[in-house]
Formats: C-alpha cells, structure tokens, sequence
C-alpha cells in the first residue's frame, strides 16, 4: 500500500512538471511589441500617403498635425467623450439585461425557440443605421431614439451568445451532472450556467461592438441640441471644414473601442478561458 | 436522523434477502425504427451479487455502454426490466467529466452538496475523498491543471462522495497510458476490497478485465447478447503480467477474435 502511496505520487510528481513560466515584464512586452509595430505601421503608411501628395493636406493632414489638434483640444474631447460613454454604458446595460432575459427565456421554451430563435440572428443582419429612421418617428431626436438602437443592436449578440452557450454545454457534463443528482434548476444553475460562461462572454463582446458601433452612428444622425458627444462632435468638425478636428476626433473614437474591447471584455474572456483550460496556459498572451 | 434511519432500513432490505445488487432480465435495447434498427441489446440476463466485481466486455457496437447507461438509469430499456437495488449508483466514464471550472476539490464539494450534505461537514468530507485517492495536495488544481490519471482519480473521489454502494465504471481507464493504468487497477482494488462496493466495469481491454474482474462477461456485437461468462479464480491483490491472468486473457481474447470474425465474413 505504501509502495502504491509511493508510486502514485511519484506519477503525479513527473507528469506535473512544468517548464517555468517567463516573468511578467517579459511576457507584458511580448504581448506588446506588436501592437506597438502595427500601430508604427499604420502611422507611417498615412504618412506616406499624405507625402504622396494624392490629396491636398487640408483635406488630408498627416499624423503629426491630427495630432497636435487631439492634444490642444484635449479637454473637449474628454468631455465629449465622457458623454458618449455615459450613453454607451447605459445602453450597454439595458441591452445586457434584454438579451440575457430573451436568451432565458429561449432556452427554457420549446415554442419560443422556434419562434424567436432564427429571428434573433435576422436582427443581427440588421445594419443599425436603418432603425434610425423609424426610432426618430417613434422616439424623437431625443436620448431615448439612441438608446433604442444601442439596445437594438446589441441585444441579440448577447442573447446569442447565451442560448448558444447553453446550447454547447457538453453532454457528458449533464450526463455528469443528472448522475450527482442536479435535476432542473439546480443542474441548470450549478452546471449549465458555468459550462455557458465562455461563450457568453463572447456574446457580450461581440455585443459591445455593436453597441459603440450604433451610438456613434446614432450621435451622427440624432443631434440633440446643446450636448456636445464625439458624434456630435464628428458631424460639426465636418461642416465647418475642420478637417483635422475629423480625423482628431476618430482617432478617439476608435481608441475607445479597442481599448474598452481588449482591456474590459478581452480581459474577462481572457482570465475565464485560462481558468476553464480553454487555452494553453505557457501560449496565452 | 430522518436520513439515518432511513439508511439503515434500507441496509437491512438490502443485505437480508441476498438479492442481486443488479439484475437485468431480458433487457432489449432497440435503437432506431423498424427497417434500419440497431438492436444495441437483445434479450440480456444478467445478475451482479452484492460486493462483487464484474467486467463486461465485447468489441464495438456490443452495447456495453448502452448497458451501463440502463443501469445507471440515464436511459430506458426497449423491453425487459432492469433492477438496481442499491441506496445509490454512481457512474464514472472513460473522460473524467469534471466541471473545468471548478477545482479538483470544488468538484467533490459540489457531489457533496447535491447530496444534501451540510456546509459544515463538507470541507472535512472533501480533505478524507482527496486522501482517498491520494491527491490531497492538490485539491486547489483545476481539471485542466491535472494529469489524466488524476483527473480519473478525482472523478473516482467525486463519484464516491455521495457514498454510492454501486460503481459503474465505462472504460475509466480507456484513455490512459499503461503505466498510470496499472497504478490505477492497484489504487481501485485496493479500494474495492476496503469498501465492499458492487462494481459493473466496462471495458474492451480483455487483460484489464481479467486483472480487475470476479467474473468477466463477454458481449457479442450486433445484437448485443451475452457470448459467455468467465469466473476469474486467481486470488488478490493480482498482477496485469501475472501467468495466471495472461492465461485467461488468451481464452477470452481468442474468443472475442472468433466473435469479431463473424462479422467480417460475408456468408454470415
């Protein structure tokens, strides 16, 4: 018995070893390097493009000049910016309580899967710019009208990723799961839940494109007046032929994007998916 | 109190009488409808008495697990009955079917849980399952973080947890390498002989049968019906390389190779 002790734990011993992991400076800069290089790249080939002379530089200013306005006018576009995220977040949150409740909802209802199931998907394919039209006629230029469309827009990803999350759990966990004695809510909460989790996340992610991707379009074509918003803001630079505080303040909009993508839900996917095995943990970046 | 008491009834209904812990009596399995369907199981009989061993074995397509399935009553029997007489029945499979996102201990504690056991009890509870299977120092690691055999381990932990009297096994050990393999049948025997359990062990490893089995039963494929039963004398704690089990094997092993013949020739 103890030489069976022994032997077990010798096993463990040699099948758990593991090359040491590279320190954290090391690994944060070859995650970084990169995008650092991609960015460089796509900095000089404007460049490139505004020396080739293809348009006059009023019409399009190199880096250097849209970036001297971005940091004269920081101030504006913090506030600007602050207003669009206020939108973005309540909008977001609706649309996460909507979508969380219509994937519930599907996932528990035989009849309202198929129903609702394929349309759910339909609306995805709905670009937002056409809800526009009609949340002006029913909502007014007003708050709410952008607020629609964000949820609109949004929603469905997140129910999506839901009832596909509930729908891939694996079959040998419920199998699991029914033989520990988890029947119905209690199987559904304990396992299904959790087993669903990765690929809600996505949902949520792919939400939140949607959702920034519709404020934007909705703060170019809902002008509400005396609140200033990067859309707003976009559309104003254009008319009076501001055309660095343009590509000033896309720079912006596209910053905020990418940042709240990769550092808000790339984050959380990232730590869940390490945390399920999803990936290889001596690979991840 | 209620639940001890309750137990113990049940113990004595089921020790006094020295009923079969699993019997199947004429158990068909028929997949599919009439015109293209696959009888997984035809007419099988079969008794495993209380705190005995049983291996069953066959080459594919024989319904091993289709079998085991009906036992652990995930699945209905086309016709015939299946009994089970035990206070509880667990079932382990050939993937360890741990929740990833849980720890080896989280996915003890949640057996343990399901079963009703209260808060207080269940730290202590997971600490003596984690002993069991000698994986106490690594109660903290993810599934993902564990190697096969101690995934299998604590997919063994968890399935003991909520103190099943029967274990139904389906090729546990299927996807291991030889060497933890071994280990394993050293670790399960051990345990059986502690604990008096009824295991029906599925498998289509003709050695790992003889070295685990008291009896070894070997399946025809399609129908699945019982080809023959092999008592298995030698005594324990046994040895995969041991004369006297390679000696059985053969004898199965030469039997199993006729049924599988069957199937290849055409005029049959």
């Amino acid at each position: 018995m103890a030489t069976l002790e022994a032997e077990l734990a010798g096993l463990d011993a040699l099948e758990l070893s593991v090359p040491p992991r590279k320190s954290r400076a090391s690994r944060t800069w070859t995650t970084i390097w990169p995008k650092l290089g991609a960015i460089a790249i796509a900095l000089l080939l404007w460049q490139l493009i505004v020396w080739s002379g293809w348009k006059p530089t009023y019409l399009l200013p190199g880096p250097v000049a849209v970036f001297q306005t971005l940091f004269d006018h920081l101030g504006d576009y913090v506030s600007a910016a602050a207003v669009t995220l206020q939108r973005a977040a309540i909008g977001f949150a609706v649309a996460l309580v909507t979508g969380t409740l219509v994937g519930a909802l599907v996932t528990k209802s035989r009849i309202l899967r198929s129903a609702v199931g394929s349309m759910i998907t339909g609306l995805m394919t709905m670009p937002s710019i056409a809800w526009f039209p009609a949340a002006i006629i029913l909502f007014g230029l007003k708050e709410s009208a952008i607020l629609f469309v964000i949820v609109i827009g949004a929603a469905p990803s997140i129910a999506n990723g839901f009832i596909a999350g509930v729908d891939n759990t694996p079959p040998l966990l419920v199998r699991a799961a029914r033989m520990l004695g988890a029947k119905g809510f209690t199987a559904f909460r304990l396992v299904v839940l959790p087993a669903a989790l990765p690929t809600y996340i996505g949902g949520l992610k792919q939400g939140w494109a949607f959702a920034w991707r519709s404020l934007l379009a909705g703060e170019l074509l809902v002008l509400i007046a005396g609140k200033e918003s990067l859309g707003r803001d976009l559309d104003t630079a254009r008319q009076f032929g501001d055309y660095k505080a343009v590509y000033a303040t896309m720079i912006v909009i596209l910053v905020i994007g990418i940042l709240v993508d990769s550092l808000v839900f790339g984050q959380v996917e990232r730590r869940i998916r390490r945390r399920y095995g999803l990936v290889d943990a001596a690979a991840t970046d | 109190m209620v639940q001890t008491v309750k137990t113990q009834a049940l113990d004595s209904a089921i020790e006094g009488d020295g009923s079969p812990a699993i019997s199947l009596d004429a158990v068909s399995k028929v997949f599919g409808h009439a015109g293209d369907a696959t009888h997984a199981l035809d007419r099988v009989s079969l008794d495993v008495a209380r705190g005995q061993f049983v291996c069953l074995i066959g080459a594919s397509g024989c319904g091993k697990s289709t079998l085991l399935n009906l036992v652990a009553g995930l699945d209905q029997p086309t016709s015939g009955t299946v009994t089970v007489r035990a206070k509880r029945t667990s079932l382990m499979f050939q993937e360890s079917a741990l929740f990833p996102w849980l720890t080896a201990s989280g996915n003890i504690d949640l057996a343990l849980r399901l079963d009703n056991v209260p808060r207080s009890d269940r730290k202590d509870r997971v600490h003596e399952l984690l002993e069991l299977v000698h994986l106490e120092d690594f109660g903290d690691k993810r599934p993902h973080e564990l190697s096969g055999g101690m995934r299998q381990r604590t997919a063994l932990a968890r399935a003991l947890a909520q103190q099943a009297d029967v274990l139904l096994m389906d090729e546990p050990f299927g996807a291991l390498d030889a060497m933890t393999r071994d280990l394993l049948h050293d670790e399960l025997e051990a345990l059986w002989t502690r604990t008096g359990l009824t295991v029906l062990f599925v498998t289509h490893n003709v050695r790992e049968a003889v070295r685990l089995g008291n009896r070894v039963v070997l399946l025809t494929s399609r129908p699945g019906r019982i080809a023959q039963e092999y008592p298995v004398a030698s005594g324990r704690p046994r040895r995969i390389d041991s004369s006297q089990v390679a000696e059985l094997a053969a004898t199965i092993t030469d039997r199993l190779r006729e049924e599988v013949r069957r199937h290849g020739d055409p005029r049959s």
